[in-house]
């Protein structure tokens, strides 16, 4: 597929951020990549295998982001660690207008307090975004995780 | 092996935490437990609906096939090839008219039978097995299967084990016909491996105390609390419980003065799209939380419309893996599937009301490692003999668990009570 190589820079733009904003615990920058309209999911290979519609985390606009946020913030208790994701590069698979799909393959690392760092997810991201204007905006990130053994708990989106 | 387990009191108000961390024990788990006469849940029967359909599961370390023969009845059996001790059947599911070990290419039947093997008279004339080589004699070790309502349980020493509609008990088996009223349908799978003891996880399930401390999204957006109505109803032995509330059953005010700490944040904090916690009241109790678990390694899960099976897979000495099916009803309609799957959110190993489990058995893990005498204090609800209670601060349940794992261990104290 032919893509305008600013449109690629501007999606590669955007995937980085995604990336860095999680990693740098900016989770409310993380929720502004999103549009309004938009949806965030998380589930297995295992089950999209299957053709099952089981999800490990469900967000279908963007107020259901900013809950899951909100809930980590003032709530939920979990495991505490820093995130680290590495990016593989876009493949594009669509095109309609202003709206781009592409996979990207993503590694996530978790390192705890005291310093030692483990494998934590691995998979790909199956991304809808709209690029407008230059911008880039997310309308849907469905993350398929290879890794369907989830180490400890899922706090912290991938 | 014998086992030595030095509790401190014979209500086993207290737990010594060497039960965590000692391999020894663990090892006579895996015999007296999971490969004794208790009754472990294998999986559902709507997994495996068709003839030749198997799936792979765990009891205890032992890696087990349960599979549906051509006339449909169901088999459960030691997944390891009788020749050289392979693992027969490596994928999770299918569908096959018979199991074929890679290695030698030994055959077996769907219900678990060696029924051949290759070069079995050798080659022209020369090699082969000995004549009087008995096959039906080598095959894999069988469980006995029987399913109660669709929930597949079994067992390896059928001869000392109760009848599986006794072991569940009158509350057991009331409330698993509860879950499976009609047929289901599988929504999908998680798992969840937690770097702590397989009983921490089972403690975990019958310690209503922590429930709304420890998930405090419970508390903070009302969906259980324990100022609602409800309690914890256990087995006749013990050995089983379920923790359960009734939907709206209190008031914000009654929360409030409960949970000072968090007070300030129930009028602060709302979620914006409320959908996370509707709830469409199914079934005729009217509980939005029902959470029995049948021992040794198995849950029925219900937080508002998220329904599902946990087994738990011990995984060595210091982890577990929690495998969670989720399911609805066949006759659900799109909407409500929708429903159940936003209602997931909830629960599983990124749920708003459980991600917290797996971090709390982590770190009494970690910091029990070096106190293996040291013990556990359980005696919120009481000490002394065991009962329901009609209270949801407790963690009666706990010692009825630790009550039945002793007396499977043989490692019951002195005047222990049942």
């Amino acid at each position: 597929m032919r893509v305008p190589p600013d449109t690629r820079e501007i999606l590669t733009a955007l995937m980085a951020e995604y990336a860095m904003a999680i990693d740098d615990n900016r989770l409310e920058d993380w929720v502004e990549l999103f549009d309004e309209a938009c949806d965030y999911k998380v589930v297995t290979r295992e089950n999209v295998e299957q053709n099952l519609p089981n999800v490990l985390m469900w967000c279908d606009n963007k107020n259901m982001l900013r809950d899951r946020v909100e809930s980590y913030r003032h709530v939920n208790l979990y495991n505490l660690h820093h995130d680290r994701h590495v990016l593989g590069p876009l493949r594009f698979t669509a095109n309609d207008g202003a709206r781009w799909s592409f996979d990207i393959s993503y590694s996530l690392f978790q390192t705890e307090l005291e310093g030692a760092s483990r494998l934590f997810s691995v998979g790909k991201y199956r991304v809808e975004a709209l690029v407008e204007d230059g911008v880039g905006r997310l309308k849907s990130v469905t993350v398929v995780a290879d890794t369907g053994l989830v180490p400890s708990l899922l706090a912290t989106p991938i | 092996m014998t086992a030595e387990v030095r509790w401190p009191r014979n209500d086993y108000s207290r737990v010594p935490f060497q039960l965590h961390h000692d391999e020894e024990l663990y090892a006579l788990e895996m015999e007296r437990i999971f490969r004794g006469p208790a009754w472990s849940y294998l999986c559902l029967e709507a997994e495996i609906p068709k003839p030749g359909d198997f799936r792979t599961t765990w009891v205890g370390d032992t890696p087990v096939v349960v599979s549906r023969d051509k006339d449909a009845a169901i088999h459960a059996f030691v997944n390891r090839c009788s020749h050289r001790g392979a693992m027969i059947v490596r994928e999770l599911r299918g569908n096959t008219n018979r199991h074929v070990c890679l290695y030698h290419r030994w055959c077996y039947s769907t219900a678990g039978e060696l029924t051949g093997l290759p070069f079995r008279k050798g080659l022209k004339g020369e090699g082969g097995m000995p004549e009087d080589f008995d096959m039906k004699s080598v095959s894999p070790k069988k469980m006995k299967v029987e399913s109660y309502a669709g929930m597949l349980f079994g067992t390896f020493q059928p001869e000392r084990a109760e009848p599986l509609d006794k072991y569940l008990g009158e509350f057991g088996t009331g409330i698993i016909r509860r879950f499976l009223n009609r047929p289901i349908r599988i929504l999908g799978y998680s798992r969840q491996l937690i770097a702590g003891n397989w009983k921490l996880y089972a403690e975990n399930l019958r310690d209503t105390y922590h429930a709304s401390l420890l998930h405090e999204f419970f508390v903070t957006y009302g969906v259980d609390r324990a100022t609602q109505k409800g309690g914890v109803k256990m087995d006749q032995r013990h050995r089983h419980n379920m923790n359960h509330a009734y939907a709206a059953t209190d008031t914000q005010e009654d929360a409030k003065a409960a949970y000072a700490d968090t007070a300030a944040r129930l009028d602060r904090m709302q979620l914006r799209d409320q959908k996370l916690l509707s709830f469409v009241n199914e079934f005729p109790d009217g509980m939005n939380l029902a959470a029995p678990t049948f021992f040794p390694n198995a849950l029925l899960i219900q937080i508002n419309n998220s329904l599902a099976t946990r087994q738990i897979r011990p995984k060595g000495v210091g982890a577990h893996e929690v495998f969670q099916t989720v399911f609805g009803y066949a006759d659900d309609d799109d909407a409500m599937t929708r429903h159940r799957l936003m209602s997931t959110n909830l629960v599983g190993p990124a749920g708003f009301v459980s991600m917290e489990d797996g971090e709390a058995i982590e770190v009494v893990q970690k910091a029990t490692r070096s106190a293996p005498d040291a013990s556990a204090i359980v005696e919120m609800g009481g000490r002394g003999p065991l009962r329901d209670l009609a209270h949801r601060v407790t963690e009666t349940p706990i010692r009825g668990f630790w009550s039945y794992w002793a007396e499977l261990m043989g490692v019951e104290p002195q005047g222990a009570i049942r």
